[in-house]
């Protein structure tokens, strides 16, 4: 509170970026503690919540007054206009200090208060259960096993505490794999396809320098390939591009298929001139070519594929570029398609799209387990672990499969939502759009199976605006070990059981569950099917949206079906009573 | 001259290519002279295959060592292959599709020789004419008058018989107002709007010349016009060329209407492209749209660089300005660009659909294209004798009315509830304006039309879509009937591809098709259970 001075101001302008008549709405602009609030002259509301401000702007004085820009997180723009600029300076300092919080404890969720005892908070946060989840993929089993290696977060912080791992994988070896990759992340089970019997399993990037080894890792590696009974192939996905990486894998005879890389640091170190990283990189090729190419035999169980997804940074600045382009009015053709291209947008979605199917088809077509990594396996490897997951497993394209789905491969492996979504005031560089990529890539195969999934884009754009909004507990922190010390289960509430309550407004009514033809999807990649999202990134511009929505008319259609139905059935039963009990009255009614 | 000069070797064996998605056809091809078959012999289960040879847009012969492959790319943007066995075959077979599929004689072609069962000739050629436009009008003012000045097309050789002018202007006025107008293109009515009671009118440029040239019954026309609506009415003048063409225009004896000369009416110019430039951008449309490897990033280039979408938004956003000059501002509009037979019509037609509950309507959309496209003049042979594929120069070959369905697709796309057909009705007019066994899109005016006999020797392409069979494809399951106007966003962000037209053929709209389906069934559930309820209530008695 002590950062609020003026709590309401009045006489204050709402700008429409898209409208085509300048017109503008005039209302009282109220600050809380948690929202910005703008009444306008018809009493419609328009809530922002400060926590989706990512950016606010005092622009110069005009003649009409002060105008002052927000722009939000879930892509609301507004562009308030306040008449006196001593409201509207304090009303932006306000808003400085209410949208960046250093502390955790300051989070909305921790204030936020749904009027729900402690159990049925409790419940809330039962209502996905993990173990629950690896029962349904058909594990534990003869092949697979839950470790408790990490039950104390010893081996791996950023892991949650039950991990699943080939049964023949003994401790010592996975304690000595996770020494060996980066950040202790070892190959741990993603998913597990019953029918094929092959795994998705995911890690982070090995830490071998020049021609280190690390036996543990080979041994883990080869016990994952082991645990597959149909194809002893596997591949080791690296969801890195291959130029980028200027790295390369080499194997060697002995036992396992030992992944050689080159130092990690050259890569890292972006200072090192290109020039230099050449040289050293062709130094160091032609070494490792002297040392083992000679036997291809021993490629024999692992192959390796890369895939180009760009880290984190580019697709920060992609789409920043996307949404410079796209905040403009009147857009020429030109602008909007060399916009849209220059930024690279689709492009990205394409990629994490591409990786998604290579990972479906070498479990459906070849049978074979795949293991998934990029750099330190939470970013890239969660969103091509997940996607891959929602093309084979239809459980994941209903609306409790889809947040069992986020439990599992984005909340419970550490993707780091605060860090990604910049809960807290922290490093920008750490902000990234990871997690809204694979939303907008599930968008894109509803919309190319529009049958095939039992959520609409509303459910999309609904978790989208949480991962953002610090108001549940859910996608607080970067990892379990830290929701754990945070205690969000004591303190603040769980987002899925009140999407569920709402369950109506996220149905699909085009879904059909039992259509066997879309047990695997297999979307089509080609470039005409990637479209900019409107309804994500121009949520709130209203005038761009078509003005009537199917969506709504069919769901109402299907409801009324159902109605009607149920009518039917109550009529044609009392009909049936009524029948019982006057047949005489009526007989002799139906005669005259 | 007879088809059977043309068809050097009748039939061959052949297979069949059509696409990724369907499989390899096998059999006899036949050659006749309307239409190329496969027959796929006895055993097979297949059903015979069928092309309407005018469908064929260009072709290419290949010829390996004993066999040729011709590639056929046809008006609605198919692509399919034949590989026939034998050069001599192949080879004779390529030339006579060429000859056979580019013959310029109309009583010659398909329509005259077409005889579907379960219709008559003749059944719905009265269905739409100006009169019955004008019988509405007459409903709503008596400001305005049929007049038959045209009668034998010599006032006018593109207009129809009859058009519909302000009462008070006799038809030695409108005759030379004609005169001072490209093509005798005299101003008439397009558009009643009777909740703000402006009109909408039509015409070609005037014949200012560099002289200026003045023409008092043509100002006298346009003077009624305003007087019709409302005493001191105001009007716009929509040109549909940049102020700059319109002045250049009057080297060459054409030009804009002086302000002095036109009191009360201002002039507009909003520059919509046409003719060359305009068949261009649908051709590098279509060639990206037919390469489905290139990456994201060249896909994107050639959608900015081909130009379509810009074309969309110019002309849904030149009719937005009309249609809100009419509603908001309650003035007249007169559309015209240079002959006023293709953006023009462009103009006038998407303006009524986005003012006009009724032309959204299949029956209206359908009265709306033969009144403001067919019978208006819009030369469809001339503008659609070729498609996207020809390698020949284009003449006179322009996708305007493409252009205008796929304005018509956004229209539907942001209003999904308006509009009572769906987008097959506008996948079937722009297949039938390319090449169609109806005579409806068959020359270029009515007075050719009349020539030709159409009327009496071809059937309607109406009656065609409006046998119940068809209904399922054409028409849009959700339609609510609308009365206001629907007022579209033409910002970039709103616009899309028409994919299921550009794409058609080239990626499997199959779980969209099935989802469409899905929609179907849960309306016709819908009216079921409604029908069968009342019936359950209704034979009891009340309790």
């Amino acid at each position: 509170m002590e950062h609020i001075r003026t709590t309401k101001v009045e006489q204050v302008k709402l700008l429409d970026r898209f409208s085509t008549s300048n017109k503008s709405l005039t209302g009282t602009l109220y600050l809380t503690a948690t929202h910005l609030l703008f009444i306008d002259s018809h009493q419609k509301e328009t809530w922002i919540l400060h926590h989706h401000i990512a950016l606010v702007e005092k622009l110069a004085l005009t003649t009409s007054g002060c105008p002052l820009v927000i722009q939000c997180k879930n892509f609301r723009i507004v562009h308030f206009i306040v008449p006196r600029e001593r409201d509207c300076h304090d009303i932006y300092n306000s808003l400085l200090q209410l949208s960046k919080q250093a502390k955790y404890e300051d989070l909305y969720a921790f204030s936020y208060n749904p009027k729900q005892n402690d159990s049925e908070r409790l419940r809330g946060w039962q209502l996905i259960d993990l173990a629950e989840e690896y029962k349904r993929m058909g594990v534990p089993n003869s092949n697979w096993q839950l470790s408790d290696a990490n039950r104390e977060y010893k081996i791996c912080e950023t892991y949650p505490r039950e991990l699943y791992v080939p049964r023949i994988a003994s401790k010592p070896i996975i304690v000595g794999s996770s020494k060996f990759r980066s950040k202790g992340r070892f190959p741990v089970l993603s998913y597990y396809h019953e029918h094929k019997e092959a795994a998705i399993c995911r890690c982070s990037q090995p830490l071998s320098g020049f021609s280190a080894r690390c036996l543990e890792d080979e041994h883990l590696l080869q016990a994952i390939s082991k645990a597959n009974p149909v194809n002893r192939y596997m591949y080791v996905m690296d969801t890195r591009p291959k130029h980028r990486m200027q790295s390369w894998w080499a194997t060697q005879k002995d036992i396992g298929r030992i992944i050689v890389r080159i130092s990690s640091k050259i890569w890292n170190d972006e200072k090192i001139r290109e020039s230099d990283e050449k040289k050293r990189l062709n130094a160091m090729a032609n070494r490792a070519a002297g040392k083992g190419y000679e036997n291809e035999d021993n490629y024999s169980n692992i192959r390796f594929q890369f895939v180009g997804i760009e880290n984190i940074h580019v697709m920060r600045s992609s789409l920043q570029k996307l949404l410079e382009v796209n905040g403009t009015k009147g857009l020429s053709v030109s602008d909007f398609y060399s916009g849209l291209e220059s930024s690279g947008w689709l492009r990205h979605i394409k990629a994490v799209m591409d990786a998604a199917i290579f990972l479906a088809k070498a479990i459906t077509v070849e049978s074979a387990s795949v293991l998934v990594h990029c750099s330190d396996g939470w970013d890239r490897t969660s969103q091509v672990c997940s996607l891959g997951s929602l093309l084979l497993d239809s459980y994941y394209r209903t609306i409790k499969g889809f947040m069992v789905l986020i439990e599992k491969d984005w909340i419970s492996f550490g993707h780091k939502f605060s860090e990604r979504c910049g809960h807290l005031d922290g490093d920008p560089k750490e902000v990234s759009p990871v997690f809204t990529q694979f939303l907008e890539c599930v968008w894109h195969l509803t919309e190319q199976f529009p049958q095939a999934f039992e959520f609409n884009e509303a459910f999309l754009l609904q978790i989208h605006e949480h991962i953002h909004s610090c108001q549940f507990g859910n996608f607080l922190g970067n990892c379990q070990k830290e929701r754990e010390e945070l205690k969000l289960k004591e303190k603040t509430y769980s987002l899925w059981p009140f999407l569920l309550d709402d369950q109506k407004k996220y149905l699909n009514p085009l879904y059909t569950s039992k259509s066997p033809k879309f047990t695997v999807l297999e979307p089509n990649t080609v470039s005409f099917n990637f479209k900019f999202w409107r309804n994500m990134y121009h949520q709130f511009d209203r005038t761009l949206h078509p003005r009537q929505s199917v969506f709504n008319i069919i769901t109402n259609m299907n409801e009324q079906n159902k109605q009607l139905e149920k009518d039917i059935k109550d009529l044609e039963s009392v009909r049936f009573r009524v029948l019982k009990i006057h047949s005489v009255g009526i007989l002799s009614w139906m005669k005259f | 001259m007879e088809f059977s000069d043309l068809i050097r070797t009748g039939r061959a064996q052949a297979k069949l290519l059509r696409g990724p998605e369907a499989p390899p056809l096998r059999g006899t091809l036949c050659l006749t002279g309307h239409h190329l078959l496969l027959s796929p012999g006895p055993q097979a289960t297949s059903e015979l295959w069928l092309l309407l040879l005018r469908s064929v847009d260009s072709i290419e012969k290949r010829v390996a060592s004993d066999s040729g492959t011709i590639t056929l790319r046809c008006k609605d943007l198919r692509v399919l292959q034949l590989e026939i066995e034998g050069v001599e075959a192949s080879l004779d077979i390529a030339r006579s599709i060429e000859a056979l599929s580019s013959l310029e004689s109309v009583i010659t072609s398909f329509p005259f020789f077409y005889r579907p069962k379960g219709l008559r000739l003749g059944d719905a050629w009265h269905f739409h004419p100006p009169e019955r436009y004008y019988k509405r009008v007459a409903r709503e003012t008596n400001a305005w008058r049929l007049s038959e000045v045209n009668e034998d097309f010599s006032v006018c050789p593109s207009y129809p018989r009859a058009v519909i002018v302000p009462r008070s202007v006799d038809d030695g006025a409108l005759a030379r107002s004609a005169r001072f107008r490209q093509g005798g293109r005299f101003p008439v009515l397009s558009y009643h709007h009777a909740p703000s009671g402006t009109v909408l009118v039509r015409s070609s440029q005037p014949l200012t010349g560099p002289q200026k040239r003045r023409c008092a019954e043509d100002e006298e026309l346009l003077r009624a016009v305003l007087a019709g609506a409302r005493p001191g009415a105001r009007g716009f003048i929509v040109d549909t060329r940049s102020s700059q063409a319109a002045k250049q225009a009057r080297m060459t004896g054409g030009g804009t209407e002086a302000k002095t000369a036109y009191p009360g009416w201002k002039r507009l110019h909003r520059p919509l492209e046409r003719g060359q430039p305009l068949q261009e951008s649908f051709v590098r449309l279509v060639e990206a749209c037919g390469d489905p490897q290139q990456s994201t990033d060249s896909w994107l280039c050639r959608l900015e660089g081909c130009c379509w979408l810009a074309h969309v938004k110019e002309a849904l956003s030149t009719a937005c300005l009309a249609a809100q000059g009419m509603e908001r501002e309650g003035a007249c509009i007169l559309v015209h660009g240079a002959e006023g037979t293709d953006s023009t019509l462009l103009v006038t037609s998407l303006a009524q659909l986005i003012l006009d509950p009724l032309s959204r309507t299949m029956a209206g959309f359908q009265e709306l294209v033969e009144r403001e496209w067919i019978q208006a003049g819009h030369p469809f042979q001339l503008r659609c004798a070729h498609s996207a594929f020809s390698h020949a120069r284009p003449k006179h070959e322009a996708p305007t009315f493409l252009l205008f369905l796929d304005c018509v697709w956004q229209l539907g796309r942001q209003f999904p509830l308006s509009l009572e057909f769906g987008e097959g009705l506008l996948l079937a007019l722009f297949e039938h304006a390319y090449a169609s066994p109806f005579g409806t899109f068959l020359c270029n005016s009515e007075k050719e039309r009349c020539l030709c006999e159409v009327r009496t020797r071809t059937h309607s392409l109406w009656s065609g879509l409006n046998q119940p069979k068809e209904q399922r494809k054409l028409r849009n399951p959700l339609y609510a009937p609308n009365p206001l106007a629907i007022w579209p966003s033409v910002e970039l962000q709103s616009l899309r591809l028409w994919q299921g037209l550009f794409l058609r053929w080239i990626r499997p709209p199959e779980p969209s098709e099935v989802a469409w389906e899905k929609v179907w069934q849960i309306v016709t559930d819908k009216e079921k259970t409604k029908l069968s309820q009342p019936t359950v209530s209704a034979s009891e008695p009340q309790l």
